[in-house]
């Protein structure tokens, strides 16, 4: 499984109307997220979120390439 | 005074009844005289309907306040008569830049849509588009426009409104069966009914600066997230015409609005921005705050309100000015059917309906644009410059990259007008979609689905060839009470077509429409 680097969001019964909707619904919900938390609880919720959705993808080659282009632009 | 542009000042004219002391009795009077309020008396206008709007002042708005007028709205404005001036003035632009601090990190090309008329946009300063409706208004003897006459109270009963009008030369009474607010986001006609509009306002400031610029500069959209002229916070340089720039610089809540406004503070950061010796004259410069927030409901009894006064949002995707004409062109139809006793009251309860549920998705897809832009939390900033140091390289960060999006029409899927939808239909055009435009051809000359279309009901149908359609069911649709003009579409010219507009698409059929990718003010 190769890294997919293109647009990949959507939710299952949702019909979308503008290409960028499916994005934006995401990056709304990771935001909420955050809201009230201290720098330090969101630095922790951002960990166990990395860690849950690395579980969830399971394969280790793609994560190594997730990790690799992440750490490219820091 | 504006280098590029003389303010037109309109004839206020004594109004006839202060002297006879007679009440004025109308159908319709629309209160304000800015974009929206001209749309709905050209809307109710083309209905039949004899209006008369009023204006506290008397001229066109001052600086260039709304800028982008999106398809939807210049689709309507073709139905008001004024869509060919606005789009020969305004100018016309494709390429945007995003910058992440001192680097671009992409670009994007809005390459408009072959099949359809209108392009995506066209910049413009509100002036003209309110001196071409003026003027619009004008040629229509059905609309009487009254420059300086203000609104001072308003009453309501189950059948009329009755207002109290100041002008310079006295007062009068109007008594009208119908009173359509467009009288601002500060709307007096509003707060004089007692009526909420609830939200929020956004604790942020922005100095717009409208520039002209000397030097060549190309015609193209810049955002600048967190540029080195102007650290932490977010510019916006939009070309609008006369070789007029707007310029948005965001400055925080704590900046002094008439401090910013000053020449020697606002030169400065403009000269920073451009980084080099490219000669500029300021025309207009503003500080501005905004709000988000809507009526609970946008039809009270015999009022009914429109644009600002009943919903406000963020500048972020243009969608304030827009989405007004979407009001004009959603409430007019219905006002009148009411009018002649051929729907009831009930219908304009979907008026309410419909421009809701678009006022909430403007809200909402402004109040996510300013949250980008603006990140209220360290999380918060750190995901938008992630976002932004993965568009460089990946599709996906450009996706979610966002610096406004771009008013387009909603889709009332919801609609209680709509009805049951049977059959699987390809492409977008499902019940409660803003219909597409596509080019065809009618009496063998090319031209445009939407210049066919509007202002009364149509059936369109899709058939294989006119000249072999059984039409004689069709053709009893415009006689009744509330008349159905057929329209026949299909691949082949029709060659008869007796009493039915037929017209053969140019180009296939709109099938699966290509979505915006990339939509931006």
């Amino acid at each position: 499984m190769a890294l997919n680097l293109n647009p990949n969001l959507s939710e299952a019964g949702k019909r979308y109307f503008s290409a960028y909707s499916p994005g934006d619904d995401f990056y709304e919900l990771l935001i909420g997220a955050h809201r009230d938390l201290s720098d330090e609880q969101s630095e922790l919720l951002n960990a166990r979120l990395i860690l849950l959705l690395a579980n969830h993808i399971g394969d280790i080659a793609t994560l190594r390439e997730a990790l690799a282009v992440a750490r490219k632009g820091v | 005074m504006l280098k590029t542009y003389a303010y037109p000042k309109y004839d206020y004219r004594v109004a006839p009844e202060i002297a006879s002391g007679r009440v004025l009795k109308v159908p319709v009077v629309v209160i304000g005289a800015g974009p929206v309020g001209l749309a709905m008396a050209l809307d109710l206008d083309l209905q039949g309907v004899p209006v008369l709007l009023l204006d506290e002042d008397d001229t066109v708005s001052i600086g260039s306040r709304g800028v982008c007028y999106a398809k939807r709205a210049l689709e309507i404005l073709d139905r008001y008569g004024v869509g060919d001036a606005v789009c020969a003035k305004g100018v016309s632009w494709n390429v945007g830049r995003t910058f992440f601090r001192d680097k671009e990190v992409y670009n994007f090309n809005l390459v408009p849509e072959p099949d359809h008329h209108r392009p995506g946009m066209v910049n413009l300063q509100q002036y003209y588009l309110e001196e071409y409706l003026v003027n619009r208004v004008a040629s229509r003897p059905g609309i009487e426009l009254r420059w300086k006459n203000k609104i001072v109270s308003v009453a309501q009963s189950a059948t009329g409104v009755t207002l109290t009008v100041e002008t310079p030369d006295g007062m009068y009474a109007v008594e009208a069966d119908w009173l359509i607010a467009a009288d601002g986001a500060r709307s007096p006609v509003r707060r004089m009914l007692g009526l909420e509009v609830e939200g929020k306002i956004f604790m942020d400031r922005f100095l717009i600066a409208d520039v002209v610029m000397k030097a060549d500069f190309p015609a193209e959209r810049w955002f600048w997230f967190d540029p080195p002229f102007h650290p932490n916070q977010s510019v916006l340089l939009h070309k609008q015409t006369d070789s007029v720039f707007r310029i948005d610089f965001q400055l925080g809540w704590d900046a002094d609005p008439d401090e910013e406004k000053k020449p020697e503070n606002v030169i400065p950061r403009i000269k920073a921005m451009l980084g080099d010796e490219r000669e500029f004259e300021l025309e207009w410069v503003s500080v501005y705050t905004f709000q988000c927030r809507r009526m609970g409901r946008f039809n009270h009894g015999r009022v009914l309100f429109v644009g600002d006064a009943a919903h406000q949002v963020s500048p972020f995707g243009a969608r304030g000015a827009n989405s007004g004409l979407q009001d004009a062109d959603n409430l007019g139809w219905k006002l009148k059917l009411v009018m002649d006793g051929k729907a009831t009251e009930r219908l304009l309860d979907s008026y309410s309906e419909e421009r809701v549920y678009a006022a909430d998705e403007n809200l909402m897809n402004s109040t996510r644009s300013t949250d980008f832009i603006t990140p209220k939390s360290r999380a918060s900033r750190t995901f938008r410059n992630a976002a932004l140091s993965l568009a460089k390289d990946h599709a996906f960060g450009r996706s979610l990259v966002n610096s406004g999006r771009l008013s387009v029409p909603s889709f009332l899927v919801d609609s209680s007008l709509n009805t049951q939808d049977e059959d699987a239909f390809a492409g977008r055009m499902l019940p409660g979609a803003p219909m597409d435009d596509a080019p065809v051809e009618k009496d063998g000359a090319p031209g445009w689905l939407l210049q066919s279309t509007g202002n009364r009901f149509q059936l369109m149908i899709f058939v294989d060839d006119p000249a072999t359609t059984d039409t004689s069911a069709l053709s009893q649709l415009d006689t009744g009470d509330i008349p159905v003009e057929p329209l026949l579409v299909s691949r082949v010219a029709a060659t008869a077509c007796p009493c039915l507009v037929c017209m053969t698409f140019a180009v296939s059929p709109p099938s699966a429409m290509t979505q915006n990718t990339a939509a931006f003010t």
